[in-house]
């Protein structure tokens, strides 16, 4: 049971059974990572003594924990990393992040400033009832998605669940054509038709935004399947929560992602939750969810996802991995989100302690962290951040005009996109009666 | 009797069946500690604990899956889906396992579990969460298909598909949860199969099930105060058994048919309806049949729209002038 990952700086954290979560420690994550790096293996023959032999020194795991009962599992699942307790490597000096300049890292921040301040003006329209059915809020992990858009090199495919307004912004997507969509109007990203959990943006690499749990994973796979078959020198990159790791086609995805030797990297956004349901309520686990990967002879590691840089050098590594070697991944990256699972959680102070809530915001918080990591660099200053931080909030509330004085799409609208050939009035949709209302 | 809400309703059934029947169990994601994503188990884990009332993880084919093995051995799952909408990943499970098992075994295994969920649209939740696929379900033979209208009608239906011997896929509806019915205390059923009319008339019958049920009371009324016209509606309650003589009969009586359904027009609920008075009804018709659907494109988010693409009591009244 006993592993490395409780939170050294952080007393009595054990006592509150809730704030448990996957961790992330330096040496973790370099373990598997490295062992597995091994063996070349360009061709996938059916090889099953090859197969046989343990391939690597798995990582530093006891066995599993004898009882599967709730309260003891909870115990053998891992807590947040907190910057002490991997103080030990500087994040800065990685090669993904050493060349960075001034001008990158600012842009950084303006850009998860940007989604947070997008997200609040949206939470305060959806409260005033401007916006229907459901509003997943990212606020709290917009370095993810900002630390991934960062190191998108062109070719890169980006695919993710409902909570898919962080993503859409740093991939490039307009706050007036992201805000009109939740506003249900003509001038959305999606002409309104998708809402909230359904933002897609194919000319910036992004795929959605799928609003069944784990639908996105195997699409995923398609994306690398035909960067791979086109030859292009890029990666996919899937996201998926701690809870859709539990959706059966995940393992299917594993194993076919090592199988054909796909070029694809799965980030786990594990933020301790699915709805009011707590990591360790809703997964066995021996070691990680990203350990899982082990069976299935993919590589796997674990992150901070609080620190952009260390965010940036582990899958900056894995991608480059992804696009040159073929080889899957599954990186999980530890993260939180400070709202509801939906702005609709009656519970979302229920499952989980305000208290802990509030540690994250005050400790953990990417866009604090980061702040304070340029100040200290002297990349920016105090007025600098709130120059950053207005633009973003007018850029928002402008966001949110566009939206209210957009019009409504047209009626016809609702029979539009539905098949090419009949939008296009193609040979093909001229034979054959296609829609059965009137 | 005491009025409480279609979701207390089918609570109280929960709580009367797990009482009466100990191979009973509640299964499905956020069924116990969160009380339900749509609060309809609500206080029924703190009432009869973790072995009878359970939290899965987001496993819909695995735990629907398990739900028919358990219900091979005798156990009487109540399997919640957060939406039906989320079966689509555990089809296999239903309509092969589930629908075929009986079958299959030449009647040596039964597979009594009940299926349940809200199946609507009307939320502005999306297409992928706004499925309606009691036409589908219906089409394997060897499921059930349920789809109650009111608090009264949800409580005894779902008595009756706990202690069915079959797999009932239970449909109820997001937008009925807070609707307010008279319901009897204590336990009381009411058959699978059996149709009933929720107001007589004499000039037209409309037929629908589930929410289509009150749009269609809420055209009868118009109906009849403004335009002299008395609709009988038919609530079908169960799609499969279907409750034909019902229909029949009130055809035969109003020889006017106008099919309301939420379900879309291609093979839905009410092709097979029309099916059945174009082979049963012919010559008691005096006009067409209609029907009133909902509009035949995926669910669209935009909130005005979104209420275009589902029957409305207007709709149904033009319907119903159009066939005169
Ligand atoms: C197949 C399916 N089952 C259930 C749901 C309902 N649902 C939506 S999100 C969610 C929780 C997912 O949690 P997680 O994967 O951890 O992602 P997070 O919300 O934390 O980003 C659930 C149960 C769904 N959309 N699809
Ligand atoms: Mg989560």
């Amino acid at each position: 049971m006993a592993r490395t990952l409780s939170l050294p700086s952080k007393p009595k954290q054990s006592a509150s059974k809730k704030a448990v979560r996957p961790v992330v420690t330096k040496k973790v994550t370099k373990a598997p990572a490295k062992a597995s790096k091994p063996v070349k293996r360009e061709v996938v023959k059916k090889a099953p003594v090859k197969k046989a032999a343990p391939k690597k020194a798995v990582t530093p795991r006891k066995t599993a924990p004898i009882s599967k009962a709730p309260a003891k599992a909870a115990k053998a699942v891992a807590k947040p990393a907190s910057p002490a307790s991997k103080a030990s490597t500087d994040w800065s000096k990685d090669p993904f992040n050493a060349k960075l300049k001034p001008a990158e890292k600012v842009s950084f921040l303006r850009e998860m400033l940007r989604i947070r301040r997008f997200e609040q003006q949206a939470l305060k329209h959806y409260n005033n009832g401007a916006m229907g059915g459901f509003l997943h809020l990212y606020i709290g992990q917009e370095s993810v998605a900002v630390g991934t858009a960062s190191l998108m090199n062109g070719q890169d495919e980006i695919i993710t669940a409902y909570r898919d307004h962080g993503h859409a912004l740093a991939v490039g997507m307009g706050m007036n054509e992201c805000m009109a969509e939740l506003f249900g109007k003509g001038t959305g990203c999606s002409k309104g038709k998708g809402g909230s959990m359904h933002f897609f943006a194919p000319d910036k690499h992004y795929w959605g935004g799928h609003g069944i749990v784990g639908g996105q994973a195997p699409l995923g796979m398609g994306l690398a399947f035909a960067l791979k078959y086109k030859g292009i020198k890029g990666c996919a990159i899937a996201f998926l929560g701690d809870g859709a790791v539990n959706q059966g086609v995940f393992s299917e995805c594993l194993n076919m992602a090592a199988l054909f030797e796909l070029p694809i990297v799965f980030v786990i956004e594990n933020n301790g939750y699915s709805m009011g349901t707590s990591l360790e309520r809703s997964s066995a686990i021996r070691h990680s969810l990203a350990s899982r990967a082990e069976g299935f002879d993919v590589d796997w590691s674990l992150c901070g996802g609080f620190d952009l840089y260390e965010l940036r050098a582990n899958l900056g590594a894995v991608m480059e991995k992804a696009r040159t070697k073929f080889r899957p991944h599954v990186l999980e990256v530890s993260t939180y989100r400070y709202y509801g699972h939906s702005v609709a959680d009656a519970n979302a102070k229920k499952y989980r302690s305000p208290e802990e809530i509030e540690r994250y915001k005050t400790e953990f918080d990417p866009i604090t962290l980061w702040e304070k990591q340029l100040l200290k660099e002297k990349v920016i200053t105090e007025d600098g951040i709130e120059k950053i931080n207005s633009e973003a909030k007018a850029e928002a509330a402008t966001a949110a005009e566009f939206a209210i004085a957009s019009p409504w799409p047209s009626e016809e609208s609702i029979f539009e996109d539905i098949y090419h050939e009949v939008d296009h009035q193609t040979e093909a949709g001229q034979t054959g009666r296609h829609f059965f209302s009137e | 009797m005491p009025v409480i809400t279609y979701r207390q309703a089918l609570n109280d059934a929960f709580a009367e069946e797990l009482a009466r029947d100990e191979n009973v169990f509640l299964m499905g994601e956020e069924v116990a500690q969160y009380n339900g994503a749509y609060k309809v188990t609500e206080g029924l884990w703190q009432k009869f604990g973790s072995k009878r009332v359970i939290d899965t993880p987001i496993s819909e084919a695995a735990f629907l899956g398990l739900g028919v093995g358990a219900a091979m051995m005798g156990l009487r799952p109540v399997v919640e889906l957060m939406f039906w909408s989320f079966a689509y990943v555990g089809l296999d499970q239903i309509i092969n396992n589930a629908g075929c098992i009986r079958y299959m075994s030449g009647g040596l295994i039964n597979v009594p579990m009940v299926i349940r969920g809200p199946a609507n649209g009307g939320t502005n939740v999306g297409a992928t969460h706004s499925h309606t696929p009691e036409n589908f379900l219906a089409n394997t033979p060897g499921l059930k298909v349920v789809c109650p209208a009111t608090p009264y009608d949800a409580k005894g239906l779902m008595i009756s598909s706990i202690r069915d011997n079959d797999t009932v896929c239970f449909m109820e509806n997001t937008l009925l949860y807070g609707d307010l019915g008279e319901v009897p205390e204590g336990a009381y059923t009411i058959p699978l199969g059996v149709a009933e009319v929720k107001r007589e008339g004499i000039d037209v019958s409309l037929i629908a099930h589930g929410r289509a049920v009150l749009t269609s009371l809420a055209a009868a009324e118009i109906l009849s105060v403004e335009h002299g016209i008395e609709a009988e509606v038919v609530d079908l309650r169960s799609i499969r058994p279907l409750d034909e003589e019902t229909i029949l009969n009130s055809v035969a009586k109003t020889h006017r048919a106008v099919l309301v359904d939420e379900n879309k027009p291609f093979c839905g609920v009410s092709s097979q309806i029309a099916a059945l008075l174009a082979e049963h009804a012919f010559d008691e018709l005096d006009a067409p049949v209609l029907r009133v659907t909902a509009l035949d494109a995926p669910a669209i988010y935009s909130m005005p729209l979104e209420k275009l693409q589902l029957p409305d009591a207007q709709a149904v009244v033009a319907k119903v002038l159009s066939s005169f």
